[in-house]
Parts: C-alpha cells; sequence; structure tokens
C-alpha cells in the first residue's frame, strides 16, 4: 500500500471483493513512441490489476497514455518494457467511434466475431437474436450502421464486444459522444450486462463522473509520462445515478486531484 | 426502482424511434422528372444550336448535315442491321477485353498495395501506364498479332488494366485504421482479416476504378477499331466510323459517333451507375443518407 503526499492512502489494487488471481495484470510496464531525443513516454512503469468482475475505470488528462493502455491490454500494441498479463483470451474493445463495418447490417455486425471463431450458423442466429434483446435493438436487426444515432452504434458496439464471449471488456471513451441522455441509458445498459456476465471492465474515460457512476475502482493516471498517480475504490451502493450525491462528492474529490495533476504541467 | 427502470427503457425506447423514423421520401414520378429534366433540356438547347448552324449555312450541307438528315442516315442503317451488328460486335470486345483487364489487374493492385517491394517496383509504372494513350498499341499489336479481333482486345486490356490495379490499390491504402483495429480486436488476422475487413472496405474504391477502366478499354476500343482494317474482321462501331471516312458521309460518321457515345452513356448509366449507388447506399456514403 502506498501513502500519497496528503496522507491518505492509496487503495491497493486487489480490493477484497475481487481477491483471487487477477484477470489482467500490467507489471512495470512502459511504452515509448520514436527514439532519441523526439522519443514520447506514452506509459512509464505502470503497475495495474484488475480484479475478475471488476469494473476499473482509468481517468486522466489528455495524453495520458489511456489509449495506449488499452492497446496494449487488447494486444494490438507491444510494451516496450514491462509485462502485460490477460487471463481468459483476448479482450473485446470498444472505441469512442462504434467502428461498425458499414456494409453489414447491425445483426451481422454482431454475428462477425462469432463467425470469426466459426460457431455454427443457427446457434450464431439465436445469440445475435438474444444479443440485440440486451441492449434493447432487437427491432434494428436489418438497419445499416448510417442509419442509426451515436447511441445505438454504441449498443450495437456493446452487443458485439459480448457476442465475442471474452471475460475481459475494454472501452476507450465510448460515450463521449453521445448526448447526455443516451449516455445516462448506456450507462445502465453498461452496468447491468457487466454486472450480469461478472466481465472484468477496462474503462477509459475524460469524465470524472461517469467513472464513479460505474466504476468499482478510478485509476487516476497522470500525464506524459502515463503513470498511476492515485486510485480511488469506489465505496457506493449500486444501482447507482449519475446524479447521487455519493457519486457527485467522490467525483469532486478526484477532480480536485485530477486538476492538481495538470497543474504541474502549467508550471513548468 | 422498478418504476425508474421503465421510465428509462420507455426514454430509450422513445429515443430510438425519434431516430429510426424516416422522413417520407419524394414520388416517384417527382424525382424522374427532377432528375430527366435537365438532361432534355440540355440536349434540346444543342440540337437546336446545330439546327440553327445548318440554317445560317455555316458549312455546306455535306460537311453539315442537318439533325434529320443524321437521324435519316440512323433508320437506314438500322434497318440494314448495321447497328445493332456494330453494337454488338464492339461491346462484346469491350466486355471481353475488359474483363480480362479486370483479372490482371484485380490481383495486381491487390499485390502492389499489400506488398510494399512490387508496389514500389512497378507502382511508378502502372501510373504511367494508365496515362499513356493507349493507341501506340495498335502498332505493336499489328505487328504481332496481325490485323484481328485479338489486336483489339491486346489494345484494350492494356488500355484498361492500370485504371483496375490503380483503383484497387487506392482503395485498400484508404481503409480506415480504426476499422483494421476493430477486425484485429474481433480477432481476425491474415486472410480473414482481408476477407471480412480490407476487401469490403475497399469496394467502392475498386468499383470507381473499374468504372473508369471500362471508360478507358472503351476509348481504346475505338482507337483500335479505327485503324485495325481488315475484310474477315467483325463491322464494330469504330469500322462503322471509319466507312463513313472511306465514303466520304459526314452524316453516317456523326451518326456513328453518336452512338457510340450512347453506348458509353448506357453501360455507366445501367451497370456502373446503379452498381456503385447500391453499394455506397447500403454504406451511408454519396449523398444517399436517410
Amino acid at each position: 500500500m502506498r501513502v500519497l503526499a496528503d496522507g491518505t492512502a492509496a487503495v491497493s489494487p486487489a480490493w477484497p471483493a475481487f481477491a483471487g488471481p487477477p484477470a489482467i495484470r500490467l507489471e512495470a510496464v512502459s511504452r515509448v513512441f520514436g527514439s532519441g531525443a523526439r522519443a514520447v513516454d506514452a506509459l512509464d512503469g505502470v503497475d495495474l490489476e484488475v480484479g475478475r468482475g471488476e469494473f476499473v475505470c482509468v481517468v486522466g488528462a489528455s495524453g495520458c497514455g489511456k489509449s495506449t493502455l488499452l492497446a496494449l491490454i487488447a494486444g494490438l500494441d507491444r510494451p516496450t518494457e514491462g509485462r502485460v498479463e490477460v487471463e481468459g483470451g483476448r479482450p473485446a474493445l470498444m472505441f469512442q467511434d462504434a467502428g461498425l463495418l458499414p456494409w453489414l447490417t447491425v445483426a451481422r455486425n454482431v454475428d462477425l466475431p462469432m463467425r470469426l471463431r466459426r460457431v455454427p450458423r443457427d446457434e450464431r442466429a439465436a445469440e445475435v437474436d438474444r444479443l440485440l434483446r440486451l441492449v434493447h435493438l432487437e427491432g434494428a436487426a436489418d438497419r445499416r450502421p448510417h442509419q442509426l444515432s451515436g447511441g445505438m452504434r454504441q449498443r450495437v458496439a456493446l452487443a458485439r464486444a459480448l457476442a465475442q464471449r471474452s471475460e475481459a471488456l475494454l472501452m476507450d471513451e465510448p460515450f463521449a459522444a453521445v448526448d447526455a441522455i443516451t449516455r445516462d441509458l448506456l450507462h445502465e445498459d453498461l452496468a447491468r450486462v457487466a454486472a450480469d456476465r461478472a466481465m472484468s471492465v477496462v474503462f477509459v474515460t475524460h469524465n470524472v463522473r461517469e467513472a464513479v457512476r460505474l466504476g468499482d475502482r478510478v485509476v487516476l493516471l497522470t500525464s506524459r509520462p502515463g503513470r498511476v498517480a492515485e486510485e480511488f475504490s469506489v465505496d457506493i451502493a449500486r444501482p447507482r445515478r449519475i446524479e447521487d450525491p455519493a457519486v457527485g462528492a467522490l467525483a469532486l474529490r478526484i477532480t480536485a486531484r485530477l486538476r492538481e495533476e495538470i497543474g504541474r504541467h502549467g508550471r513548468r | 426502482m422498478a418504476v425508474a427502470d421503465a421510465d428509462l427503457v420507455r426514454t430509450g425506447a422513445g429515443l430510438d424511434a425519434l431516430e429510426l423514423s424516416a422522413p417520407p421520401a419524394p414520388s416517384r414520378l417527382r424525382r424522374v422528372v427532377r432528375v430527366v429534366a435537365p438532361k432534355v433540356c440540355a440536349a434540346a438547347v444543342l440540337l437546336a444550336a446545330w439546327q440553327l448552324a445548318v440554317n445560317l449555312h455555316v458549312r455546306p450541307s455535306y460537311l453539315l448535315p442537318a439533325p434529320s438528315d443524321v437521324w435519316s442516315t440512323f433508320v437506314a442503317q438500322w434497318r440494314e442491321g448495321h447497328i445493332t451488328g456494330a453494337v454488338w460486335t464492339s461491346i462484346s470486345r469491350g466486355a471481353f477485353g475488359f474483363a480480362i483487364a479486370l483479372l490482371i489487374g484485380t490481383p495486381l493492385g491487390l499485390l502492389m498495395a499489400r506488398v510494399a517491394t512490387v508496389r514500389l517496383a512497378i507502382g511508378s509504372l502502372v501510373a504511367a501506364l494508365q496515362s499513356l494513350p493507349s493507341v501506340v498499341w495498335v502498332v505493336p499489336g499489328l505487328l504481332l498479332l496481325g490485323p484481328n479481333g485479338a489486336t483489339i482486345v491486346f489494345v484494350v486490356v492494356l488500355g484498361a488494366f492500370p485504371s483496375v490495379a490503380l483503383g484497387a490499390v487506392a482503395a485498400l491504402e484508404q481503409t480506415p485504421p480504426l476499422l483494421v483495429d476493430v477486425g484485429r480486436s474481433l480477432g481476425a488476422r491474415g486472410l480473414a482479416l482481408h476477407r471480412h475487413v480490407l476487401l469490403p472496405a475497399a469496394l467502392p474504391g475498386y468499383l470507381a476504378g473499374c468504372r473508369q477502366a471500362w471508360s478507358f478499354a472503351w476509348r481504346s476500343l475505338m482507337a483500335a477499331e479505327l485503324i485495325t482494317q481488315s475484310s474477315d474482321l467483325g463491322l464494330g462501331l469504330g469500322q462503322l466510323l471509319d466507312s463513313g471516312r472511306q465514303t466520304l458521309d459526314m452524316s453516317l460518321a456523326i451518326m456513328a459517333i453518336l452512338v457510340i457515345l450512347a453506348v458509353g452513356i448506357a453501360v455507366d448509366g445501367l451497370v456502373f451507375s446503379p452498381l456503385i449507388r447500391t453499394v455506397n447506399s447500403r454504406r451511408g456514403l454519396g449523398g444517399a443518407r436517410a
């Protein structure tokens, strides 16, 4: 357990409810882009563990290497130094843009990860139906992505991610581009699905309230280089709403710490 | 809490319904009129200008025939079956050459896009071939193959395949990196990534390349038919045009040019435009947004 400058203790990663071997473990992970004088330290010595079924939100100012962190866990990128271990196969990944394949219908998009795994056809069809009902999109199965709103596209992306049957779900600011009411609904869908399936989630966002609304734990990253500055456990009973006073209070604390962190860069 | 949940579900259903209700489509008749009327007007203006030039005797009538003279030439040629025969001969030659150009250009383009060495080795050569007037190939074609259909197809293939290859290269290079990341994170690698992500993503750009290749094929075909003369060679549109030169029949020449133009418009309008429109509108591209 580390003790921080203001005397409070950083919460240790293995927070009791998620004891046992972690689903995702990063050990002293660094990622440097470029080389020589122009090298950029995106991440520097990051240690992070995500327990099975734990929902971890990562917040930080822009340039803190949040997206790099996810790319490393997803296996789309390799660390310059350190180790990344992921249990239970390739994690599913969601982006700020839903990234649906525009030439496929909604149903075929959800179907694709199962086709790639060679799941038998009739089994796939039943699963697509089930997943679309889960995200309340059973009526949009034959639509094309361009006919949907941003929030609906993200729900399709969530259904597609679930179709991967991964134990871990990585999300890179997935709700940054949708309106507040839609975002509320998406939070509700995501919280329900993640809890039902006991998924291990790493959710990157710059919206601190959102992080507190969703997470079991909030990890604050510093910028350039990205390091873990502090971790906050979110001991607020579920179901939560983003307007809950307890959510607001913790979000204020984290935001204050984030401001402090960003301020360091201005003083240089 | 149950009440709040029901509220949320209802709000969500409301948002979705607002998004999915499409605006009413304009009536079919009105759409056809809006598309066709400008074309008819433009054609009418051109015809009127032509007729005016004839009436003013800008040139003697054997050099500048009236639209009605060209029309009667057309009717006469049609009755003798020359037009349908020439159109069929030319289109089948063009389609055959175009098909071979697709068979050569498509794998070549894929290879150039995926293998950097190949692209570096022949990329600029293929680009240069595209700007080379394909009529130059008539000469080596005649010397190699003689005055026959093979020479004509040879010229068509060499005129068309660079556009196919370059279209495929450009289309693959423009694949959004996000879709590649999505494909890889869904577990697609190598062939599966190509089959499910890269190639479908490249389809609109590839089809645009094919459309351009067809227009190159058609031009090359006319040049080749105009020059390649032989008694045992079937009568194509280029030869029909050349018979206008040989008999000093301007009316026949103009008619042949108009038929060549009409075939070009028809192939684009009946094959490439609908194909590209369908592919693009499925993806919400090209002004086809709901």
